[in-house]
């Protein structure tokens, strides 16, 4: 029999906020573990949650992102368990009318394009991480992660392969970076994903026996577990290998196996009610209007607009990749009107100190306007492209007008030709051998003249040029 | 018997005793459990802050039952307090009549402090909600709890009101400062009118009654025209608090599972032993009976026909009450049904706490401010707590009914 796989996801991103959801403590991973808490984030009794506001704008962002309705009345509630990573025992999460419903999502594979339908995000706190140490034989409890705001991101079950499973996650990824909603980073645990797989005999309209899998932290692992998934499915129903339950199970990688937790770990009831401490959240106008101007356009509208400017394809997919990178880009662009040398300078150039740095794409913090200046310094022959970089690298460190470091620092191309025929006169007169050796015909002897150069004018000169009067001074000579 | 579980050692200004739901940085916050006896905060309540700003002194901690939500202070896990008559009474209220303090400020989470002010024959108001940040205070309902002040006059809860009410940014249920203001200068009681709360008021034996009675003579004395009114609807409001109340309050104390801060367990090999042991060793009976029933009025079974069903119910108690003060000023009722409790009946009826509240659960489940003088409850609409400390005032000076010798001989 042939079977159909249906699957239903549910997306945690966390929100690129300053600070956490219900206090003002660093929403800030990486730290020293317990650097960013406060008595409200510890569970401590007497602190009241005060909501940031920012959390809110960002889950609408990724609402109107994801083309949903926006309750313009969102509240929280509160969801009870007991864990000791979770510090109140309660999360605050939204359950009865959460900020965003009814969207889609579209996602193109190899069958064409289809939309995907979101039944709700919601937003909510998370949890603490839980630490072992072997040495003591101990648990302990960072709470530097209690309280980042997250938004949880539910589909209707209308995914049917791994292939449409992990295009979903990149489209999600792709519009919720572009909006600057979250870094969606799974490596980084920013972006988590459960998945909620059943099969059907091909054309049922029944659904089948729902498993969910969690601890999914990459897009390989998603497709290893799907396949895993389907397989265990499709045997227990063939061949009866064992019985299907519903349970959530988790996925082990390294095993490539899938395992049913143990169920005091997920069954119960939440107890979930409305959070009398957070007042109901109403969105008007204003907000509502304030928000929606601060949307991107989708990544591939401005993809084409930049290939409309003249960038490649390569170049204007790099660019939106990153909502900073393109940003930046887009100032660049405004203040030299270079379109192909700017989308090079900062795919090339400002990537490599980047990486040079151990950072990311969306870690660039240069003003856009400024590299736009220090571009078109380079176009009109103002700076030479090696000085021109090492302008850049002081911009990285801080924040510096390109043409008055230039001028500062001697970098400025110099336009009296005289003075510059000077140097190669004095260059070429004390190199006579590679002189005449490029008189005799050996070409690649000019190099060490110009390096010789170039070296004296500090760089401030067109090297085209400059290689023109340097053969021309040889040959006069 | 315990009334001052901690006693500052030196206080500069008027003395306030605070009750031991509010967290202080300079001596211990146990919220009248073994869970967190000898619990110190890392921060002050914003009242204490705000008294201090006022000149007050913080002079000492008193006794409460286990997170305050019990009769009068018999689940105190430091001991229960008796007057010399023999009679259950709060620390707090005999502290004032000691004179040991001017005012005491607690956290009215269900009637407690109105029910021992109209015993011992004080004042006690619970301010209209979000008007006193309860940033600091151990939440237990956050729902309809509020900051409350006890003292022996009207004049000096008034002024203690007036030196905490004020918008603070800590507490997202804080009312802007404009509103909070109301709360410090009396506004005209504009009907000339009170509503008698009948069934209630017949709810109370007859040394109630005639407190409620001599109010009624004082009121008419006034210019008030005193009408009886149909108090179904307000009745209906003690068996939603209790649903509502018992829910938070099982959410509100699982904060304290052992793991953080408070009592551990030494018994205990897993983390579910840590929790249960902990909790099971260190938290009393009436706390751990309403844990169990909020747990299951929150379950998914009953949240629609019970707790969903109160939050309707407290909706409806609230357009009640806007509906009578369209009308009058405010509604006079009982804040008990009778001057004294019994430490043997307390024994033998463990949830009088959840019966007797059908007199301040009113109040408390609308956000309203209630005043206790005389003997007497006044609810009042939102903001007119100056103007109920006022007229409470005035009862309380002409009248000075003689309450408490009536308890006292009850209780004989
Ligand atoms: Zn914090």
């Amino acid at each position: 029999m042939r079977y159909e796989t249906v699957i239903g996801l549910e997306v945690h991103v966390e929100l690129a906020t300053d600070s956490k959801i219900f206090c003002s403590c660093a929403n800030r991973s990486g730290d020293e573990q317990n650097s960013h808490v406060c008595p409200a984030c510890c569970g401590m009794p007497g602190m009241l949650p005060v909501t940031n506001k920012r959390a809110v704008d960002l889950g609408m962002t990724a609402g109107m992102m994801l083309n949903c309705h926006i309750n313009r009345t969102t509240t929280f509630d509160k969801k009870s368990y007991y864990y000791p990573d979770l510090p109140g025992s309660y999360q605050t999460t939204q359950w009865f009318s959460p900020v965003a419903v009814n969207g889609t999502v579209r996602i193109e594979t190899e069958n064409g394009p289809k939309d995907i339908r979101v039944k709700q995000i919601h937003m909510e706190e998370d949890a603490g991480k839980l630490v072992h140490d072997t040495l003591s034989n101990t648990t302990l409890v960072d709470f530097n992660r209690t309280s980042v705001p997250l938004i949880e991101i539910v589909s209707q079950p209308d995914l049917s392969s791994a292939d449409e499973v992990v295009a979903y996650l990149e489209r999600l990824r792709s519009l919720l970076r572009f909006a600057k909603v979250s870094e969606c980073r799974m490596e980084l645990g920013t972006m988590r994903c459960d998945v909620n797989l059943s099969i059907r005999p091909e054309g049922s309209d029944k659904l089948g026996v729902r498993t969910e899998m969690k601890n999914m932290n990459s897009i390989s692992a998603i497709r290893r577990a799907i396949a895993y998934e389907v397989d265990r499915h499709i045997d227990a129903i063939e061949n009866g290998t064992e019985e299907l339950v519903q349970e959530t199970r988790r996925w082990d990688d390294e095993k490539g196996m899938s395992f049913a937790m143990r169920n005091k770990e997920t069954a119960g009831d939440y107890r979930y009610f409305p959070d009398p401490n957070v007042m109901p959240i109403v969105i008007d106008d204003e907000w509502y209007g304030r928000i929606q101007g601060t949307l991107p356009p989708f990544p591939e509208v401005k993809k084409q607009q930049l290939i409309d400017q003249g960038l490649t394809e390569y170049d204007a997919d790099l660019l939106t990749q990153s909502r900073v990178l393109c940003d930046c880009y887009d100032a660049a662009f405004a203040a030299s009107g270079l379109a192909k040398e700017c989308a090079n300078w900062i795919a090339t150039n400002c990537l490599s100190i980047l990486k040079k740095n151990g950072q990311t794409m969306d870690d660039l913090e240069i003003d856009g306007d400024r590299l736009g200046q220090l571009v078109k310094l380079v176009g009109d022959g103002v700076v030479s492209n090696a000085n021109a970089k090492k302008i850049l690298e002081v911009m990285f460190e801080e924040d510096v007008d390109p043409k008055a470091y230039a001028e500062a620092n001697d970098m400025i191309v110099s336009n009296d030709t005289d003075a510059v025929m000077d140097v190669i006169r004095g260059i070429v007169a004390a190199n006579e051998k590679d002189a005449n050796d490029f008189r005799g015909g050996n070409e690649k002897a000019i190099n060490p003249l110009f390096g010789k150069c170039m070296k004296e004018l500090k760089g401030n000169c067109a090297p085209q040029q400059l290689r023109e009067m340097l053969i021309a001074c040889i040959m006069e000579g | 018997m315990s009334l001052l579980i901690n006693k500052a050692q030196e206080t500069a200004g008027k003395p306030v005793v605070l009750e031991d739901l509010v967290l202080t940085t300079a001596m211990p916050t146990t919220g009248g459990s073994k869970m967190l006896d000898g619990y110190m905060s890392l921060f002050d309540a914003e009242v204490v802050a705000k008294l201090e700003a006022a000149g007050y002194g913080i002079a000492g901690k008193a006794n409460i039952g286990e997170f305050g939500f019990d009769l009068m202070g018999e689940t105190s896990y430091f001991g229960a307090c008796e007057n010399e008559a023999g009679a259950l009474v709060s620390a707090a209220s005999q502290l004032l009549s000691a004179s040991e303090a001017q005012a005491v400020v607690g956290l009215d989470v269900n009637g407690v402090q109105r029910r021992a002010a109209a015993q011992a024959g004080q004042v006690c108001v619970k301010p209209t909600y979000g008007t006193v940040s309860r940033f600091g205070t151990i939440a237990v309902v956050c729902s309809g709890e509020a900051v409350c002040v006890s003292a022996n006059t009207a004049a000096e809860a008034q002024d203690v009101l007036s030196a905490i009410a004020g918008h603070d940014d800590k507490d997202g249920t804080s009312l802007p400062q404009a509103v909070c203001e109301k709360v410090k200068t009396p506004a005209e009681l504009a009907h000339k009118k009170i509503a008698l709360a009948k069934s209630l008021t017949a709810a109370a034996d007859e040394a109630v009654k005639s407190c409620i009675d001599a109010f009624v003579a004082f009121a008419q004395d006034a210019g008030f025209t005193v009408e009886e009114i149909d108090d179904a609807l307000l009745v209906a409001a003690r068996p939603a608090w209790n649903v509502l109340m018992s829910s938070e309050l099982c959410n509100n104390v699982s904060r304290f599972d052992g793991v953080k801060y408070g009592y551990r367990s030494a018994n205990a090999e897993t983390i579910d032993d840590l929790y249960t042991n902990s909790r099971t060793e260190a938290f009393g009976e009436l706390l751990k009976n309403t844990i169990l029933f909020g747990s299951e009025m929150l379950s998914e079974e009953n949240y629609m026909p019970r707790y969903d069903k109160s939050l309707r119910m407290r909706r409806v108690v609230v357009e009640e009450f806007a509906r009578l003060f369209g009308e009058y000023d405010a509604v006079l009722m009982p804040a008990c049904s009778k001057m004294a409790y019994t430490p043997a009946e307390v024994a033998a009826d463990k949830f009088l706490c959840f019966k007797e509240n059908m007199f301040t659960a009113p109040a408390s489940i609308a956000g309203l401010p209630a005043v206790v003088a005389g003997g007497v409850q006044l609810v009042g609409p939102a903001f007119s707590d100056a103007a109920l400390l006022a007229l409470a005032g005035q009862f309380d000076a002409a009248s000075k009914t003689p309450v408490a010798c009536e308890a006292s001989e009850e209780v004989r």
